[in-house]
């Protein structure tokens, strides 16, 4: 018998093409998802060797990062350099006859949201976008990396990635989750414990009770900010619940196509005495609601928690903090649930579907966000905010003072109109605070969508477990 | 041969003596190398003047003037000596396309985000992983100004300071060929086009429905 393997070892082994002395190999690519920031130059570099794309039937584009959200967009794209980016990459999608979602398409949206919803993504493939949230897909027991530019042109034309095996890294997370705390304190925790750097060189498999307990949307928050902790990919094994959600999406297999998938889908779990080189265990019921204080998603506390100082720290991450609280403008020994915020964002390819719409709207039904608060919520895509729109949710929003926008990237990177201004202060469902994320100077707290809506009605960060108690 | 058709190769990297700058800030993440509003270029140049930009600029577009390459020993600095996990964030390639623009071509560190280190190898960058006391000993040397030449040998994967001390290196060898002969690696891989056909066909044949 062979020895026992991980899920990584087991993906990695049925997509390698080549493998040289040294270990550099050569890792065949199942689906390569594309958007408009990280392409134009790759496809250029095509168009100048005189290159194809090689599987154009694998390769899905869609506009997210740049296009606006707003309910005029049809009109066209007002900043000129967007505008371009967007068409550029309308133009390549027809000439190299890729699979497209454009900005008119109900279907568009944020890219990783809008893999899983086509069925382009399913359990065992191999996925890359060049873009580093393409960690959201291991969700579904896929090896999902981000790309560089260079390695996008590399993809389309060879349909393979040049790989050195990473290490084996497995985060654990057991028992049950207390009240109050979802997928997104999962992984902010785990960042929180094993710093920005923890994953580095690693695929981190995400394993446990808590774990399986989560909808695959929350998975998906999980696995897309494996990234944060320095992993470039994390992965969910597939279960019953990974398959139900894949059953009947455009994309994904029927007939007997889908019974021979589903046998091989089966075979995907790590072995009975699999080496892991890297094991960090958790708690559930150790996990609080959690928000970023700084400027590095490791910059994690429990929201019942105060703003530290730069001296509970140690070597160049004094310094950091130190540089951190200054841009926040926070005051060591503050409490967390002190912090005023004026801006409430919910969206983007961390948060931005149809559960976490759901559960900001339970938050808010029947409130109202406080005044001079600016309130936005972008659904992740078209069809997350069709179906929102069914459940009445976008009314509760409506009702409740917040923008309903239209799907894109929008205020988690701030590369389209949507952009906090200068010393504003947000809190966020997106993934980064790094300064000037959101807009030049603009102060970011990473927060589930519960608590960012709850903020959005307090005015302040608010603990979710307390807030039902503060209003009555 | 493929390589000579794509007509499309990378700047190559033996040998550079230069300018090493300070940089001890720990995660320096993508967004503070290029922020994203110049990332809506549909071009690789012309980056390197908004390298750092919201690190090196006033909001009224004036040069801050304690940010160390704007400092007069440091504006033709070639090497940067940087704080622990370099690069974390994003894989924008405009990352590096910044710094090579700005005519960085090696980046010290104790550690650099997985992405980040192999965009770096795509643009003719050199980053160095070193332990934390040889990143010291360099992050004094760079704090010389004008002095602080170093020079840093790919072929024998030894750095130089300033005064003649020598630290080893490790890098990977299909990327320091790929770095010291400029190849491109599209071209590479195309030369393996029959082992990919191969591949395809049978795990066609074994998955379909990919």
């Amino acid at each position: 018998m062979s020895a026992p393997k991980t899920l990584y070892d087991k993906i990695w082994d049925a997509h390698l093409v080549s493998e040289d002395e040294d270990g550099t190999s050569l890792l065949y690519i199942d689906r390569h998802l594309v958007h408009e920031v990280t392409s134009p130059q790759a496809f250029e570099g095509l168009r100048t060797s005189g290159r194809k794309v090689r599987a154009p039937e694998k390769t899905i584009a869609v506009p997210d990062h740049n296009v606006p959200t707003t309910l005029d967009r049809a009109k066209g794209i007002d900043n000129e350099e967007s505008r371009i980016q967007v068409e550029a990459l309308d133009k390549n999608a027809k000439d190299f006859g890729i699979n497209y979602y454009p900005v008119s398409d109900v279907r568009q949206g944020i890219v990783h949201i809008v893999g899983p919803e086509q069925g382009w993504t399913l359990p065992g493939m191999t996925v890359v976008c060049g873009d580093s949230h393409t960690a959201t897909h291991g969700a579904f027991g896929a090896l999902a990396h981000g790309i560089g530019t260079s390695e996008v042109e590399h993809v389309l034309a060879t349909q393979t990635l040049i790989q050195k095996k990473s290490k084996n890294m497995k985060v654990e997370i057991t028992g049950k989750l207390r009240p109050g705390v979802t997928a997104k304190d999962i992984t902010l925790s785990v960042i929180g414990a094993t710093g920005t750097a923890g994953g580095t060189g690693h695929v981190i498999e995400y394993c446990g009770e808590a774990i399986r307990d989560l909808s695959m949307e929350g998975r998906m928050t999980v696995c897309n900010m494996a990234i944060e902790g320095g992993a470039r990919a994390g992965l969910i094994a597939p279960d019953e619940k990974t398959f139900e959600y894949v059953k009947g999406r455009p994309h994904a297999p029927k007939g007997e196509a889908w019974d021979a998938a589903l046998a091989y889908w089966k075979t995907l779990f790590t072995d009975e005495g699999a080496h892991f080189d890297k094991v960090v265990t958790l708690k559930g019921e150790d996990i609080a609601p959690v928000v970023t204080w700084g400027t590095s998603p490791e910059d994690v506390l429990p929201i019942d928690a105060v703003v530290p100082a730069p001296e509970d720290f140690k070597g160049g991450k004094v310094e950091a903090a130190r540089r951190s609280l200054d841009y926040m403008g926070l005051t060591p020994g503050q409490k967390l649930t002190d912090i005023q915020i004026d801006t409430v964002f919910i969206g983007s390819c961390t948060n931005g579907r149809i559960e976490d719409l759901r559960a900001a709207a339970a938050v808010l039904k029947g409130r109202k966000v406080k005044d001079g608060m600016r309130a936005m919520v972008v659904p992740g895509s078209g069809l997350v905010r069709a179906q929102a729109e069914e459940e009445g949710l976008a009314d509760i929003f409506k009702e409740a003072g917040f923008e309903w926008r239209l799907a894109g990237c929008s205020m988690c990177l701030a590369m389209n109109p949507d952009q906090l201004a200068e010393g504003e202060r947000c809190a966020s469902t997106s993934n980064r605070n790094f300064e000037g994320r959101q807009g030049y100077k603009g102060r970011t707290h990473l927060v589930s969508p519960a608590m960012a809506a709850a903020a959005a009605i307090t005015g302040h960060l608010t603990d979710i477990r307390e807030f039902d108690a503060e209003l009555a | 041969m493929e390589a000579a058709k794509a007509g499309k190769t990378m700047e190559k990297f033996d040998k550079l003596t230069g300018v090493a700058a300070p940089l001890p800030l720990v995660n320096i993440d993508t967004d503070m190398i290029i922020p994203k509003q110049f990332l809506k270029t549909i071009k690789r140049s012309g980056l390197g003047v908004n390298l750092f930009d919201e690190m090196r600029y006033d909001r009224q577009g004036n040069e801050i003037e304690d940010f160390v390459l704007n400092k007069p020993a440091y504006r033709n600095a070639q090497i940067l000596v940087a704080g622990d996990n370099f690069g974390c964030g994003s894989s924008r390639e405009h990352a590096p396309w910044a710094l090579a623009d700005f005519g960085i071509r090696c980046v010290i560190s104790t550690s650099f985000a997985d992405i980040f280190y192999n965009n770096c190898f795509k643009n003719g960058i050199l980053p160095i992983v070193l332990p934390q006391e040889d990143v010291d000993k360099l992050m004094d040397d760079a704090n010389r100004g004008a002095n602080a030449v170093v020079t840093v040998d790919l072929e024998n994967q030894v750095i130089t300071g300033p005064d003649g001390g020598e630290i080893r290196f490790e890098v990977d060898s299909f990327k320091k060929h790929c770095l010291l002969n400029g190849l491109d690696d599209i071209g590479l891989t195309m030369q393996k086009a029959d082992a990919i056909d191969a591949f395809e066909k049978k795990y066609g044949a074994e998955a379909p429905w990919v």
